[in-house]
């Protein structure tokens, strides 16, 4: 899979009440409202200005806080194709991986990344090009990679289920 | 092996497990509360007509009860309709309380099991022994589905224990002392493992404010051996049977912390994150426009009774509303009949009904921006009880019911 996108960057410990407040969790929205609601607290502009298939460059420990699933949805609605970070909160890591959301730890990406940047990813290379930059990463587990494949944990439950004639 | 390693192993039938691995496992119980509404959503999206096994399913109301507005009045309506059409008796409408603390007055938290809850705090019942740890919506309605769930072994962290609280600092001293010493990604993905001697002068409840806490450090699960308090506690909720699991001698850590409780002093966390933690003396004086006593971390009968010995026959300032959350019905009886809330009403709380409150922002006490709140509970995160522009001190009981004497943060004596 290769992505293209322009950077959006942030920093360490961008926690869930921030992607996704928590007056919106028990509030049913439309994946467009979602979207809209994605990361306001932090920066207002996001939502009006991010482009399908741009990526967050964040520092470590993302998606901390809430085990609040929004905030992986939210961010994929949006349009974003891919977090890169120096680490992730684990429960957003499932969140993410379980939403079709991909997700990168790169520790130089995230500290070498701007705001603006155009960057391209090659999951199978396991490689993040922008300008003359090149940063490497170790490309997921065949396990995350296959429910990512399949779209989602939910896809991939339905199939493997059918497999097992349940 | 560790815990984590041990309980992993048993639960997915492989001999011997090690940290990094990936494992399916069988829960033995699955939690999930007022976002009950979404998962049956994706649970039908999956096309499993009934859930894999009833008796292991456990749904609570608490996140904002009563439904504040007619969205949540709509989700409380559809997850009763979906309980009683599958037939789920560990339902626990909204009179009960909060999820996590009468997830353990039921009798659900034992020593050995392995639970799954739709919630980040789903590590406070690693008090009782058992491996639980919080997963998102999707993956609750996976397990409804099909009765199982992938989770990577962490690896371990040892937090040693020795000595015991001096008047005035609590469990919740301890935790944030950790938090703020290893920050909030410090125990990130990782088992948390408490010991030492120091355990024997811990009581239940406040095991259970370090266990719910460990998640604010990124930790997966923690977990307390279960000792005499833990099976004296066990029995008076009439939990019988149950296994324990105990991690080995030679079992490896990644890192060994030791704390001696006696060195602890008040501390508060600070806006806007739960590693920003601060010793009460730097922050006296802090103008407080609400305190929340509540919730999943400090709205046990020991939080409120230590907060009546402070308030006992004294006013609260005038400038400060003061929000008393009992963690549950059980705690709110048990206060009543203790005096307690007549204590803490006459000193000019405000008596809610059990439930996350403001906590998360939802409902009962949202505070406007520029506004200050000093709450018992475990998040202070940007806008998270109201206004993004409002602000969050995280305290003990103690320091809380002393502050809202003064309206401003300060200690008690």
């Amino acid at each position: 899979m290769i992505i293209k996108g322009k950077v959006w960057k942030y920093g360490d410990n961008v926690n869930t009440d921030v992607i996704y407040p928590g007056k919106y969790t028990y509030i049913r929205c439309s994946p467009e409202e979602m979207a809209g609601h994605a990361l306001e607290v932090i920066d207002p502009d996001f939502s009006g200005s991010v482009a399908e298939g741009d990526v967050i460059a964040a520092g470590k420990n993302f998606g901390c806080g809430s085990s609040r699933e929004q905030a992986a949805q939210c961010l994929k609605y949006a349009g974003i194709s891919a977090v890169i970070g120096k680490s992730f909160a684990r429960i957003f890591f499932r969140n993410a991986i379980n939403n079709g959301l991909l997700v990168i730890e790169s520790e130089e990406a995230s500290e070498n990344l701007s705001t603006g940047d155009e960057i391209s990813i090659d999951t199978e290379e396991g490689t993040i090009k922008s300008g003359k930059m090149v940063f490497n990463f170790a490309p997921l587990p065949d396990f995350f990679s296959e429910i990512i494949e399949c779209g989602g944990i939910i896809p991939y439950t339905r199939k493997r289920l059918k497999v097992n004639g349940i | 092996m560790t815990f984590a390693e041990k309980i992993l192993s048993v639960k997915s039938g492989v001999d011997r497990v090690q940290a990094g691995e990936i494992v399916e496992v069988e829960p033995d119980f699955i939690m999930s509360h007022d976002n009950t509404a979404s998962i049956i959503k994706t649970f039908e999206e999956i096309g499993v007509k009934e859930v894999f096994n009833r008796d292991r399913v456990t749904v609570f109301l608490d996140h904002c009860v009563p439904a504040a507005n007619e969205e949540h009045a709509k989700n409380h309506d559809d997850i009763r309709k979906f309980v009683r059409e599958q037939k789920i008796e560990n339902f626990f409408d909204i009179s009960y309380g909060v999820c996590h603390q009468v997830f353990c007055e039921m009798g659900f938290a034992k020593p050995g099991e392995l639970i799954l809850g739709a919630d980040s705090h789903t590590t406070t019942y690693g008090a009782f022994g058992c491996f639980s740890a919080g997963i998102g919506r999707s993956e609750l309605a996976v397990i409804l589905a099909s009765g199982k769930m992938w989770l990577k072994v962490p690896s371990s962290v040892k937090i040693i224990v020795e000595g015991s609280f001096q008047k005035g600092v609590s469990a919740k001293d301890l935790i944030l002392r950790i938090i703020g010493d290893i920050g909030s990604d410090g125990a990130l993905y990782k088992s948390v493992e408490i010991h030492g001697d120091g355990l024997q002068n811990i009581s239940m409840e406040s095991r259970m404010v370090l266990t719910n806490m460990s998640a604010e450090a990124g930790a997966k699960n923690a977990y307390i051996p279960p000792d005499k308090t833990a099976v004296d506690w066990l029995v008076t909720k009439g939990v019988k049977d149950f296994n324990p699991i105990y991690p080995d001698d030679d079992a490896e850590y990644e890192k060994v912390l030791k704390y001696n409780l006696n060195k602890l002093v008040p501390l508060v966390a600070c806006p806007d994150s739960v590693d920003n933690v601060k010793e009460v003396s730097e922050v006296e004086g802090t103008k407080i426009d609400q305190i929340v006593i509540g919730t999943c971390t400090n709205g046990r009968l020991e939080d409120l009774e230590t907060a009546a010995d402070i308030l006992k026959d004294k006013k609260t300032a005038k400038d400060v509303r003061l929000l008393i959350f009992p963690a549950s019905k059980e705690v709110y009886l048990e206060s009543l009949k203790k005096g307690i809330i007549e204590i803490l009403a006459e000193a000019g709380g405000i008596i809610m009904n059990p439930g996350c409150g403001p906590c998360l922002g939802a409902h009962q006490g949202i505070l406007a921006d520029g506004e200050v709140c000093l709450s018992t509970s475990n998040r202070n995160f940007k806008g998270r009880m109201g206004g993004s522009k409002s602000k969050i001190f995280l305290s003990s009981p103690a320091i809380a019911a002393a502050s809202a004497l003064t309206g401003k943060i300060n200690y008690f004596l």
